[in-house]
């Protein structure tokens, strides 16, 4: 994207600015009377230290990475894509419909259900692509409004569709479920799942699809430029639309691993979880590329589970991780600011 | 001696390239000053450097004798450097006085004063007689008009030292005419210009005198007065150039394309292209005169499935192509080297590589089953670079590093390449240097031995003179006249251009 960043600067920018982050808000800690040291001793125990933490960290950091790679694919092809938190839970609540209506033996059950929710985040992300490409209407505030009517459907599918009026869905019986055991146990009954592996497996698809295929080069070109895209014979109409539904497919397995895995039921939702939105600062952070992705995915997971831990050991309150994400995205965004300033000039110069 | 601006052994790499390798150029007050070179010889490197867009490595730079470091553009404005930029920096929606006011408002309290300005710049362009209407939308004037706002913006902003890339490239003749008289008027009020320019004949005409840099090197600065074209042209290329394109008589056969009654609506839906018929043979290049906006571009973007047909046909090899989408109409055998290039021509952020395939990425062997196989498009890539001399340091270098020039020899090798039946060229050598204009005018001429069908569109009659076999006078949207080009002569085809049938003794909307 932002050419004149060598291969080393574009690792450097979002590194610098991790560790930018870091130190303010060690700043800030220390200027409200806290000991840094103590705090982000804290963070890291809370979130690495046993068993429990690490099998927690994993579970949360895997639908930050269908999040982000869902942000990063739309934005690699031109679209922002705001919706992917109300893409996230249609997935959700289709995961777990498909997972409680059937009865079928887990071979074909648990597929069957991930691949649901896939298929409603995909539907979610249809409209605003349908509508950026045949009237133009921008996707931000299409996928903005798609994300309100995703919460109240929601809310109104677990409520009064795939229960009995009840605040939570039935738990999916063990068939459709992502659930694991094993690393249970292996992490001291932490909530990890089996979702994990799905996440990794997304990233290496996402790469592939993007930077191998033919379908990904046309998605790239169009989301350059349109203008030479089309005078190459790409249909251009079509790849916006594919590249809103491929993303929507991403956030909607994120969807399926909370409702499949995560939880195991759906419930609820009093506001947006939040995960779609920090799927934006993850793409961000991790420069759109798929490793990048699973990196930050990694960060946030960290430090969100680790935020939770904090305030027990150190007493630094959980806000403070908010703070020093807030700042880290700062930089990084700063930084491509300055970037696209100099293209700006540049390509004037040409 | 009295140097405005003095670049000392000036040093600019970009990876894998020396772009500067210790040039210096010293400006003389009151002078106009050509930097010649080929394409990607580093004309616009150096200039970028003066003006603050890119730090040398080396060297210094003097600015009335005082040495300085230009760290970015507004510290070359502070110190009267102006640079017009070959693609323009302008807000479309905004009118002439915002976009040269833009960032340094004349304010009154906290408002923007644009009566003032409006006035301040009334002024400056009756002094400078560039005739440009302080209220205008930017998108509602030509692109000469533009340009002359893009002068007016380095003059409000007080330049003394104006820097043109390429200024002539994007003007039609009458414009530039004009333009040439406004660079007089600038001189005769003192200040001093650098001009970057691949037309010789500019050079000569209005130059004092002359730097030449070849491959990134200085190679020598001379007097204009005295010098002939080819003196220049070799000093630039390094061998000799000569400018006649050789070429036996054409053998045309068959119909390649027949476009008959065409009629096209241009993008504020009025009718461009009005009852249009052209014939291309094969083993001919039919060259398209004509005045910018009497509807070459909407033809072109109609045979090539880029802009809907309002009625008519257009067939190629007598299948019809007026309802085909743009994949199916380059599937049938048509190529085309669009007239701008960073719009239609490249993907610049794509590397050059990858720009090579634009249209045939999802054949063999540059994919199977849907999986792109790199190893080959990056054979391709080289095999043109080398075949078009791409001065690039590698297929993998982004479209957008390269320079105007490359960038245009990478979109004529692709095209050419692919061998179609009918090739259509629109302004193929706009900003090539007179080798690469000889080269690309070789392998026109060789499509056309080839027993291909060429169509050209050129603003220049040179061009259309030299290299084509019959000549098709667009006015008004129609073909008005077809000429032989070795009966014709400029002043004939200038007045068909304006609409006068002065063949047949009849004058019309002159
Ligand atoms: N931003 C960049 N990054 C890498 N290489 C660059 C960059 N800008 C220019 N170059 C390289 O530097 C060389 C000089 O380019 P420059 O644009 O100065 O040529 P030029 O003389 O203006 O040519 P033209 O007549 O074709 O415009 C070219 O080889 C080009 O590929
Ligand atoms: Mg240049």
């Amino acid at each position: 994207m932002f050419s004149q960043f060598n291969r080393w600067q574009k690792i450097l920018i979002p590194v610098i600015s991790v560790i930018l982050g870091l130190l303010v808000g060690a700043i800030v800690m220390l200027v409200s009377g806290y000991n840094p040291i103590e705090g982000y001793a804290a963070l890291l125990s809370g979130s690495l230290g046993e068993g429990f933490y690490i099998g927690e960290t994993v579970r949360q950091i895997t639908p930050y990475i269908f999040a982000g790679l869902a942000v990063a694919f739309a934005f690699r092809t031109g679209l922002f894509n705001i919706g992917v938190e109300g893409q996230l839970l249609v997935g959700w609540v289709a995961s777990v419909w498909v997972g409680l209506a059937f009865d079928l033996p887990k071979i074909i059950h648990l597929p069957m259900a991930v691949l649901a929710g896939a298929a409603a985040g995909a539907l979610w992300a249809f409209v605003p692509g349908l509508l950026k490409a045949k009237l133009r209407v921008h996707e931000v505030i299409v996928t903005i409004m798609m994300n309100y009517i995703a919460l109240h459907l929601c809310n109104y599918l677990v409520r009064y569709v795939i229960s009995d009026e009840q605040n939570t869905t039935e738990r999916v019986p063990e068939s459709a479920s992502l659930k694991s055991p094993f690393f249970e146990t292996l992490t001291e009954f932490s909530t990890m799942h089996y979702g994990i592996f799905l996440a990794l497996a997304a990233a290496i698809i996402y790469f592939v699809v993007l930077e191998k295929t033919t379908t990904g080069f046309e998605l790239r070109s169009v989301g350059f430029n349109q203008h030479a895209s089309e005078y190459a014979g790409m249909n251009v109409n079509r790849n916006i639309i594919l590249s809103m539904v491929i993303s929507g497919a991403f956030a909607g397995l994120g969807g399926a691993m909370e409702g499949l895995g995560t939880f195991g039921y759906g419930f609820i939702h009093g506001a947006f979880s939040g995960v779609g939105f920090d799927g934006i600062a993850v793409a961000l952070l991790g420069g759109n590329v798929a490793s990048g992705v699973i990196l930050a995915a990694a960060l946030f997971g960290i430090l969100k589970q680790g935020a939770l831990i904090m305030p027990l050991e150190s007493g630094v309150p959980t806000e403070l991780v908010e703070i020093v994400i807030a700042i880290i995205i700062f930089f990084v965004a700063s930084s491509y600011i300055i970037a696209y300033l100099l293209q700006r000039l540049k390509k004037g110069a040409k | 001696m009295d140097y405005v601006i003095e670049m000392l052994d000036i040093r600019k790499e970009f990876p894998g390239i020396v772009a500067n390798d210790n040039i210096t150029l010293q400006l003389k007050k009151g002078e106009i000053h050509a930097l010649l070179g080929e394409n990607g010889a580093g004309k616009s490197t150096l200039m970028n450097v003066l003006f603050g867009l890119y730090q040398p490595e080396k060297g210094e730079i003097k600015v009335r004798g005082e040495k300085v470091r230009i760290t970015s553009p507004n510290v070359a404005n502070d110190l009267g450097i102006g640079m017009v930029h070959q693609h323009f920096m302008l807000v479309d929606t905004f009118t002439v006085t915002e976009n040269i006011v833009l960032g340094m408002e004349p304010k009154n309290g906290i408002n923007i004063d644009l009566k003032r300005a409006e006035r301040e710049v009334q002024e400056i362009s009756d002094r400078y007689g560039l005739k440009v209407d302080p209220r205008a939308k930017i998108a509602d004037i030509s692109v000469g008009m533009q340009q002359r706002v893009e002068i007016l913006k380095t003059l409000y902003r007080g330049a003394e030292i104006l820097i043109f890339d390429e200024p002539t490239a994007v003007l039609t003749p009458q414009e530039i005419k004009e333009l040439i008289q406004i660079f007089r008027t600038l001189i005769a009020e003192g200040k001093s210009i650098i001009l970057i320019t691949h037309k010789l004949k500019e050079i000569i005409e209005v130059c004092d005198r002359v730097t030449v840099i070849r491959k990134g090197v200085g190679i020598d600065t001379l007097d204009v007065e005295g010098t002939t074209p080819t003196q220049l042209a070799s000093l630039m290329v390094g061998r000799e150039v000569t400018f006649k394109t050789d070429k036996t008589d054409s053998n045309p056969k068959h119909n390649v394309l027949e476009v008959t009654n065409l009629n096209v609506k241009d993008s504020r839906g009025v009718n461009a292209v009005k009852d249009l018929n052209l014939t291309v043979r094969a083993g001919e290049i039919v060259g398209i005169a004509g005045v910018d906006g009497n509807g070459q571009s909407e033809l072109i973007e109609a045979i090539t499935g880029l802009r809907k047909v309002t009625s008519g046909k257009i067939e190629l090899n007598g299948k019809n192509l007026s309802s085909y989408k743009t994949r199916k109409i380059t599937e049938a055998g048509v190529g085309h080297i669009p007239q701008d290039r960073h719009k239609h021509g490249l993907v610049l952020d794509f590397p050059i590589g990858d720009n090579m395939v634009l249209q045939t990425y999802y054949h063999k062997p540059y994919s199977k089953y849907s999986m792109l196989n790199n190893k080959e498009i990056n054979k391709q890539a080289k095999k043109l670079i080398q075949e078009f001399d791409v001065r690039t340091p590698s297929e993998h270098t982004p479209a957008r590093a390269l320079s105007g020039g490359n960038q245009q020899k990478a979109i004529i090798g692709r095209e050419v390449d692919r061998d179609p039946d009918l090739l259509i060229a629109a302004q193929p050598t706009r900003g090539l240097d007179v080798g690469a204009i000889e080269f690309i005018h070789k392998r026109l001429i060789e499509q056309r031995d080839n027993g291909k069908a060429v169509l050209l569109v050129s603003f220049e009659l040179e061009e259309i003179i030299n290299v084509s076999d019959r000549i098709a006078v667009i006015y008004d949207g129609s073909i008005i006249e077809i000429v032989d080009p070795k009966t014709t002569t400029e002043q004939e085809l200038g007045l068909l251009m304006a609409g006068s049938k002065n063949k047949a003794g009849e004058t019309e909307n002159v």
